[in-house]
């Protein structure tokens, strides 16, 4: 029934989303480039210059920049080699016949549902505290100096976190992946003699690539945009040490009143998105195809 | 009761062509089946007549009214999916009764009218539940029954037993078949499987390419192919062909004989070969015989005839069961 | 079919699997636990057993006005899920439905605005909301939250909708239903499983938003987000009716969480995995 009355009836029925999120892509984006090359100060607004590339040399000169940067990527890389690795060892652990199966899952998934500030003051104030943390008490158990998890490793702590908020996401997903690897596979390889270990790297590990591909990526788009678990613990110190990129737009546009360095910064933020996003295109966009 | 006329129609997606253009009459009261490989045309043929696909060119009538632009609910034809195509948060009351609900029918008729259908196909016990409780025979019945709740001028199946399995689909053909025995109306059945088409059709149309090969019934087909294409096509086990030396001394290109065609002797015929596997089925034995020429040649022997792997045996074909074809593939003669 | 395992095999897996899970689930229990724990014992050290108060829990309402941000927060996931869902039903049902060969473009463009970081244009966003008097409003924020959602919701109704079979409905449209019929009939009923899981996720995800969220508002329309991030200051013995807060914002959205596991993965992957 493809005439072409159903065709312009679609093209009305999108209209609304597209149309929506063409705006929502565009002027914002077309604003911060603009403001980008602008001398532009919150506090005296009006003021407004030309200001060539005069931010992103500010951005670029400063030691902030580069450090937010490389703290990004380690945020970016810490948690997902945590939760990948951790998540797969998690499958295979659930996908045992165990007793209370489902409530032992619902425990493990739990973690992804707290919302941000949250998970991030819990271990804050609750596990890593120097004086009153879980940590410091099991420190004190075993008559060790407890540590200062924020002021000591301010960057760790907060990987620590935000991967305990994505573990289970991963965990979930390559679950379901485990389960959807045919039994009949499983069993052929074990007739043809092969042990739990090649079991793992031949049929399992191969069978699972897809499913970790999609963890890594659309962790990488949330992972990219970390604010409020950094906000509310260190926020972004001591000095830079836990600043990240989004962090640093922050300080720059609501606590320097900078519009045009934040500004610049966020062009820059976006070209970084968008190298991870070229890949994740390609992966999703495969599915489609089938 | 209603008479099917098919005049020029032509169907292109794009630049696609999947039927170039095609005539065809189906008769009131016929049983017709399309048959031919996957991608022939069939089921697009089936659509274009049930209005689920524009015709690209031509005219469909039906009782001699031009309907090629009638939307398919006013057609007044029923179909019968190869998945089904059942609600699944419908019960089989409701399923069945879609139809007639439909078509605005009052509460006391549609429950009379589902009753009978479900009486006439079984389906009585399992009127409250739903589809995805029933086995692949039941839910076929229940495709059925929504078809024929609404007493439909034709009928529509669209490959309906491939998902069932084969002892279920041996039983549905011969359901099928006294259903068009007791209703007597019009019905356009697509299959890939000959066997189907032979046991059913009262006329069946050989499709291959978007094009009609030939059109008959199911005997004439067996008995006189009009070529290459439907003389392999109908027949189970298929047609020996035969080219080179052996087709030119009958003046053809090729020549083809059946396998049931064939006799087989141990001691004399008109082709000597050494047996090959031998399938005893216990009614009929399949011998693949290797000719000396290189050529692999099936040949039905009685039930229980005795032959093993690597006896010579010879072959003669039964007069006049030898079809001669030219180059082009046409049937000589 | 898999081989009778042993009891002893079984009782060795559980005893580990449960280990492991309630580590994982540790910092969730010990913040229940100690919202029931006085200030005093908050402290105190490691305890398992609190003393069993509820005091934390009315000194929350009675002295930060619990209840305000709770009410923010039902009414920006569910008001922007909702807006969103309903833009988004039409959109995905003509993708599904009359694909284009455009259509795989438009969906793929759509996910792409879901990757723009959201730093990259808090000034603007900012500076708009600021001009248009929508800072620290309600619609201000269900409207931003429905727009960073909006891409994952079409997707979401897309790959639900692709799963209804063609055939079916053909089959309706041989049974004589007109376009209004199988909409009420056919389509409706079969569509609102999909739906109701796309609703169920997206409260989900916006509930939990916490960028947008704390930078668009302040006090009047601040969310539990941004309402539980104010407790980040020390202000000296706070502890346990920090746990009392935090249990409350978590408690409707792990439950249901509990339940949209399996959309979770589906939603979540676009489809991808299933």
């Amino acid at each position: 029934m493809a005439t072409e009355n159903t065709k312009t009836l679609a093209r009305a029925m999108m209209a609304p989303s597209v149309i929506m999120l063409l705006v929502w892509m565009i002027v914002p984006l077309a604003m911060t480039l603009w403001f980008s090359f602008q001398n532009y100060n919150l506090l005296t607004p009006g003021n407004n210059s030309f200001a060539g590339f005069f931010n992103y040399q500010y951005f670029y000169t400063d030691p902030a920049f580069f450090q937010s940067i490389w703290n990004t990527l380690l945020l970016v890389v810490g948690v997902l080699l945590i939760t990948v690795i951790g998540g797969i060892g998690l499958a295979l652990l659930l996908d045992q016949p165990i007793y209370g199966q489902g409530v032992a899952r619902i425990l493990v998934i739990s973690p992804f549902f707290v919302m941000p500030p949250v998970a991030a003051l819990i271990w804050k104030n609750m596990i890593m505290h120097p004086g009153y943390g879980v940590f410091a008490d099991i420190a004190r158990f075993f008559g060790v100096q407890p540590v200062d998890w924020f002021a000591q490793a301010p960057l760790f702590s907060i990987i620590v976190i935000v991967a305990w908020q994505w573990l289970p996401f991963a965990t979930l997903i390559l679950l379901t992946a485990l389960q959807s690897l045919d039994g009949e596979q499983k069993e052929a390889a074990e007739m043809d003699g092969a042990g739990f270990i090649s079991r793992f790297w031949y049929l399992t590990l191969p069978h699972l690539a897809r499913a970790i591909t999609v963890v890594v990526l659309i962790q990488t788009i949330f992972l990219l945009g970390i604010y409020a678990e950094i906000l509310v613990t260190t926020n972004g110190g001591p000095g830079f040490a836990s600043t990240n990129l989004p962090f640093l737009i922050y300080k720059t546009a609501r606590l320097s009143f900078d519009a045009g360095g934040a500004a610049a910064g966020g062009v820059i933020a976006v070209v970084l998105a968008n190298i991870v996003a070229f890949f994740l295109m390609r992966a999703v966009g495969k599915n489609l195809d089938r | 009761m209603s008479q099917i006329t098919l005049r020029n129609v032509s169907k292109r997606f794009g630049d696609i062509v999947i039927i170039p253009g095609l005539d065809l009459v189906i008769e009131d009261g016929e049983f017709v089946v399309f048959v031919g490989p996957s991608g022939c045309g069939k089921s697009t043929l089936l659509r274009l007549i049930a209005g689920l696909e524009d015709v690209s060119g031509g005219t469909i009538s039906i009782d001699g009214k031009d309907c090629t632009n009638t939307p398919p609910a006013q057609r007044g034809l029923a179909m019968v999916f190869q998945s089904y195509a059942l609600y699944p948060h419908m019960s089989v009351r409701q399923n069945i009764g879609f139809p007639l609900k439909m078509a605005g029918q009052d509460k006391a008729t549609i429950d009379r009218k589902v009753a009978g259908a479900a009486a006439t196909l079984n389906l009585t016990d399992y009127l409250d539940r739903r589809p995805r409780e029933l086995s692949g025979g039941q839910r076929q019945r229940v495709a059925i029954g929504r078809a024929i709740v609404r007493e439909p001028k034709g009928f529509l199946f669209d490959e309906p037993l491939s998902n069932l399995d084969a002892a279920l689909r041996v039983n549905m053909r011969l359901e099928i078949s006294e259903l068009h025995q007791q209703l007597k109306t019009t019905m356009i059945y697509v299959t890939h499987d000959q066997v189907e088409a032979m046991t059913m059709a009262d006329k069946i149309v050989v499709l291959n390419r978007g094009r009609v090969e030939q059109v008959g019934s199911p005997l004439e087909l067996y008995r006189r192919p009009a070529n290459l294409f439907v003389a392999g096509f109908i027949g189970s086990p298929k047609m020996n062909f035969l080219t080179g030396a052996a087709a030119g001394s009958h003046g053809a290109a090729t020549i083809g004989v059946r396998p049931e065609h064939l006799r087989i002797s141990k001691e004399s015929g008109a082709l000597r070969g050494v047996a090959g596997v031998a399938e005893h089925l216990g009614s009929d034995t399949f011998v693949h015989v290797k000719l000396d020429d290189g050529s692999i040649i099936t040949a039905r022997g009685t039930g229980e005839y005795p032959v093993e792997h690597g006896d010579t045996v010879w072959l003669t074909p039964e007069e006049g069961r030898t079809y001669r074809f030219d180059q082009q593939g046409a049937v000589i003669g | 079919m898999a081989r009778a395992v042993s009891t002893k095999t079984k009782i060795g897996w559980t005893v580990v699997v449960w280990a492991v899970a309630l580590v994982i689930f540790f910092p969730i229990l010990y913040t229940i636990i100690t919202s029931f724990k006085t200030e005093q014992e908050a402290i105190q050290g490691f305890s398992l057993i609190p003393s069993g108060t509820v005091e934390n829990y009315v000194t929350v309402q009675t002295q930060r006005d619990y209840f305000k941000p709770f009410m923010n927060s039902v009414i920006i996931s569910v008001g922007s899920t909702l807006l969103g869902v309903i833009i988004a039903v039409p959109a995905a049902w003509a993708m599904a439905f009359s694909p284009t060969r455009r259509t795989k473009d438009i969906l793929m463009w759509m996910l792409s605005t879901k990757m723009m970081p959201a730093a990259a244009v808090l000034v603007p966003i900012y500076l708009i909301f600021l001009r248009a008097g929508l800072l620290d409003s309600r619609i201000g924020v269900t409207i931003m939250l429905m727009l960073v959602n909006l891409p994952i919701i079409v997707w979401m109704l897309y790959t639900y909708f692709r799963e209804i079979p063609g055939e079916i409905l053909e089959a309706s449209r041989m049974d004589g239903a007109s376009l209004w019929n199988e909409l009420v009939y056919v389509l409706t009923p079969m569509a609102i499983p999909g739906i109701a899981s796309t609703l169920l996720l997206n409260i989900i995800l916006a509930w939990n938003e916490a960028f947008w969220t704390i930078q668009l508002t302040t006090t009047n329309a601040a969310p539990l987000t941004a309402f539980i991030a104010t407790f980040s200051s020390p202000q000296g013995l706070f502890w346990a009716k920090l746990s009392a807060a935090s249990t409350l914002a978590i408690a409707p959205i792990l439950i249901m969480g509990w339940f949209s596991q399996k959309q979770l993965v589906r939603g979540l992957t676009f489809g991808a995995v299933k």
